[in-house]
């Protein structure tokens, strides 16, 4: 694919609805598998000669497996209360990405064959038989949808596009045309154990490198140990953690809080990666191989406690869906007998006094905090509804003074996507993900205005890596972006060991 | 009598077709199964909590609420008024007719201006804003016609050209007790009639099985207690290649979650 040219929109001073402009990002593609991304996650190599046949029968088959799509398909009234949603339709005005529309890609060939009103009056019902232009757009426009769920907070009915998005992507896998980003990705986990490809002796390599850099910083002798038996926990954190910035001064973060509690941890070369595409590509049999490996993880080291790192739709599969694909947890500790994410575990030791914090090290920072879309909407933190928005905030105010909240319709449930969520974390993708992120963009600008906000904070390996990279075509700084952790370890107070 | 006749037939026939295909719709909705935990969050944790949610959602149109206020006060309207003129009807198939129905007798005028007025005001915004005229079928246009011919003929039986009641009510009470009675020769009445007919006839194959499916969906029905129940779907039992002797723990009954 050529490298399309774009503008990035210029940010407006106040959120509108764009008029509708057909076809505006009909040219947005990700780059296509090859076989050797396709046939390890078991779908064909390349287009099978019988698409249409293989594309109804899978569709057949999912229709009875998920009664989302089932039910979705059929429940929608064409209100429009989901058209201004989408960030990605409010960032580019293509109508296909409004949630709706992007439903009817799929509906409406479902109608054609698979109801009484599409078989008899497909004209009336807008049904269409499936052809090579249909697919096309489904290539085109189920890779313009992060999975996010905003649309479904709104909808009647709760029609949640995710849903659909994920039926579309696995249809056209199975056909032979799946992603090539998301599968080869997949495809590393099942050999390496993380998305990056990183081997053992790298991933080694690495963490000793953050044991002398933190010891240089702050002279304490801060580990961060690997494949270490009978550990109490075992760390899952998303791969990028390990390299990426600001990614890795979560990681250090996360180190420093357990050192500070005395709590035993470790790393595990096996499974060294929280992030789980599977999810993205809508296929459950690859959703659980990939978590297969951190139960198989934590069962040879024998840890007692399971706790995820910072990264979003990890935390949605793993909170979510965990313990159906691979639980029961029963050979964990009774009294943390369900995988726990890093902010309620430093939420608990906060709360317990176990922490003891400076905030006056954050106090050159204003802080807002991005919620992520797959912990708002698709999961949870802590026990009661919501805690997914207060325990970040409450780690936040524990570690800086200042903090203010972006524009309540932009956060909570309400948040808005980074734009680079779903799989679409790819360079081929990056002006659907410039142009995806102005919803955001627009209300981090407000508050840098208002309230001279410098930083950013997010639990999600994707929309730290995403913001950036897009902030700066927005005129603000890459190194706005910051961890929640990278806050809690900067203000942890170390009595010095030297 | 033969127009008694015909219409009774018809009635009959749109009567087991929409219960028909609506069950057989239902089944399949409840026969599905919700392999995954996938309610939209914020969710609640208990069967009651899911209990007010859903109400809230089917009586006051929640998410409809947070989505877009015209489009909620229009729906809102319509769908109210449509249950109170659905059941001032009541008098008609009821001997003697029910307290409550005489009650709201009077309300049930307003109900079906109501109902007239959040139709029109659903249709003007599906003709006038652009992102709703792009995703709108003919059918979409049709099916509004379709309910406001319905209640503005019902209405002008009311205004303009009463209608003979009590032989109509003869006929529908006949309907009920398998009575056959003649059908008063009214052409604004039989329009109406007719009109209801398709409806119950398209109910079951068009996007009014949105009724029964939102209490199906899976996003509004579920509890968020992924981490205490396990939500295994019988397809999804045996997939597991590499350690198919795992121990499959508590499960919840992955039917409403
Ligand atoms: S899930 Fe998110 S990205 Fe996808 S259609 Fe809905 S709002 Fe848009
Ligand atoms: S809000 Fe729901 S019912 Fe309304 S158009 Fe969107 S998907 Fe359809």
């Amino acid at each position: 694919m050529a490298k399309v040219e774009f503008e990035t929109p210029p940010l407006p001073d106040q959120l509108s609805i764009p008029a509708v402009l057909p076809g505006a990002m009909a040219h947005s593609r990700p780059f296509v598998a090859k076989p050797e991304h396709q046939q390890p996650l078991g779908f064909p190599g390349e287009l099978v000669d019988n698409w249409q046949k293989v594309a109804l029968d899978k569709m057949d088959e999912l229709l009875g497996r998920y009664r989302s799509l089932q039910v979705f398909l059929d429940a929608c009234v064409k209100c429009g209360a989901c058209t201004d949603k989408c960030h990605y339709y409010l960032g580019t005005g293509d109508p296909k990405n409004m949630p709706v529309a992007r439903q009817d890609l799929l509906r409406k060939v479902y109608r054609r064959y698979f109801t009484v009103a599409g078989k008899w009056f497909p004209r009336l019902v807008g049904a269409v038989e499936l052809s090579e232009e249909v697919i096309n757009d489904w290539y085109s426009y189920y890779h313009q949808c992060s999975e996010c769920r905003r649309c479904s907070v709104y909808c009647p009915y709760g029609i949640d596009t995710a849903e659909i998005t994920m039926a579309g992507r696995e249809i056209l896998a199975s056909i032979g045309v799946g992603q090539k980003y998301s599968n080869e990705i997949i495809g590393k986990v099942h050999t390496i154990g993380n998305n990056l490809g990183l081997p053992e002796p790298a991933l080694a390599n690495t963490l000793e490198g953050l044991e002398e850099e933190v010891e240089e910083d702050i002279s304490v002798s801060v580990k961060f140990p690997l494949d270490q038996q009978g550990a109490d926990v075992l760390l899952v954190p998303p791969s990028a953690d390990f390299f990426a910035e600001p990614h890795v001064d979560g990681l250090i973060g996360y180190a420093k809080v357990f050192h500070q509690a005395g709590i035993s941890w470790t790393l595990s070369s096996y499974a060294s990666e929280a992030a789980n595409f599977g999810i993205f590509i809508g296929n459950y049999e690859n959703m659980q191989k990939v978590a297969q490996r951190i139960r198989q993880a934590a069962l040879d080291l024998g840890v007692k406690r399971i706790v995820v790192g910072e990264c979003g739709h990890a935390w949605r599969v793993a909170y979510s869906f965990w313990n159906t694909l691979i639980g029961p947890f029963d050979f964990l500790d009774p009294h943390y007998p369900a995988p726990q994410h890093i902010c309620e575990f430093t939420h608990d030791l906060l709360y317990q006094g176990g922490l003891k914090l400076d905030r006056e090290a954050n106090d050159d920072k204003v802080v807002t905090f991005h919620d992520s879309c797959n912990v708002s909407r698709g999961s949870r933190l802590g026990s009661t509804p919501g805690g997914q928005f207060s325990i970040p905030r409450d780690l936040i105010r524990a570690a800086c003074t200042h903090f203010v909240d972006m524009a309540p319709e932009t956060i909570h449930e309400h948040t808005f996507c980074c734009g680079g969520g779903g799989g679409l974390l790819t360079d081929d993708l990056l002006e659907l993900r410039v142009k995806g992120a102005l919803p955001r963009a627009q209300a981090l600008r407000q508050v840098i205005e208002a309230h001279g906000v410098t930083h950013m904070a997010a639990i999600c390996a994707i929309c730290k890596s995403q913001f950036t990279k897009v902030l700066p075509q927005y005129g603000m700084g890459m190194d706005m972006v910051i961890s929640v952790h990278q806050l809690i370890g900067d203000a942890l107070v170390f009595e010095s060991e030297h | 009598m033969v127009l008694g006749s015909v219409f009774a037939v018809l009635f009959y026939l749109g009567a087991i077709i929409l219960i028909a295909g609506v069950s057989s719709r239902v089944m399949r909705y409840a026969r599905t199964p919700a392999p995954l935990v996938i309610p939209t969050t914020p969710a609640p944790l208990t069967r009651a909590g899911v209990g007010a949610r859903m109400c809230r959602e089917v009586v006051f149109f929640e998410s409809l609420f947070k989505g877009s206020k015209w489009s909620w006060l229009f729906g809102w309207l319509f769908h109210f008024g449509m249950l109170i003129a659905l059941a001032r009807h009541l008098r008609y198939f009821t001997e003697p007719v029910w307290w409550w129905v005489t009650l709201i007798q009077w309300v049930g005028v307003y109900a079906g201006i109501a109902m007239f007025a959040g139709l029109a005001g659903l249709w003007v915004r599906r003709m006038l804003v652009d992102r709703i005229r792009y995703i709108s079928a003919p059918s979409d246009h049709l099916m509004l016609a379709l309910l406001l011919a319905i209640a503005g003929s019902g209405l002008m039986m009311k205004y303009v050209h009463h209608t003979d009641i009590v032989s109509l009510k003869a006929f529908a009470l006949g309907l009920v007790t398998l009575d056959w009675q003649p059908l008063p020769a009214d052409g604004l009445l039989l329009v109406h009639l007719s009109l209801v007919i398709v409806l119950m006839l398209i109910f079951p194959f068009s996007k009014l099985l949105h009724a029964p499916g939102v209490f199906f969906s899976p996003t509004r029905n579920m509890r968020d207690n992924p981490r205490e129940y396990r939500h295994v779907a019988p397809w999804a039992q045996n997939l597991s290649q590499t350690r198919p002797e795992w121990p499959l723990g508590r499960q919840s009954d992955h039917g409403e979650g």
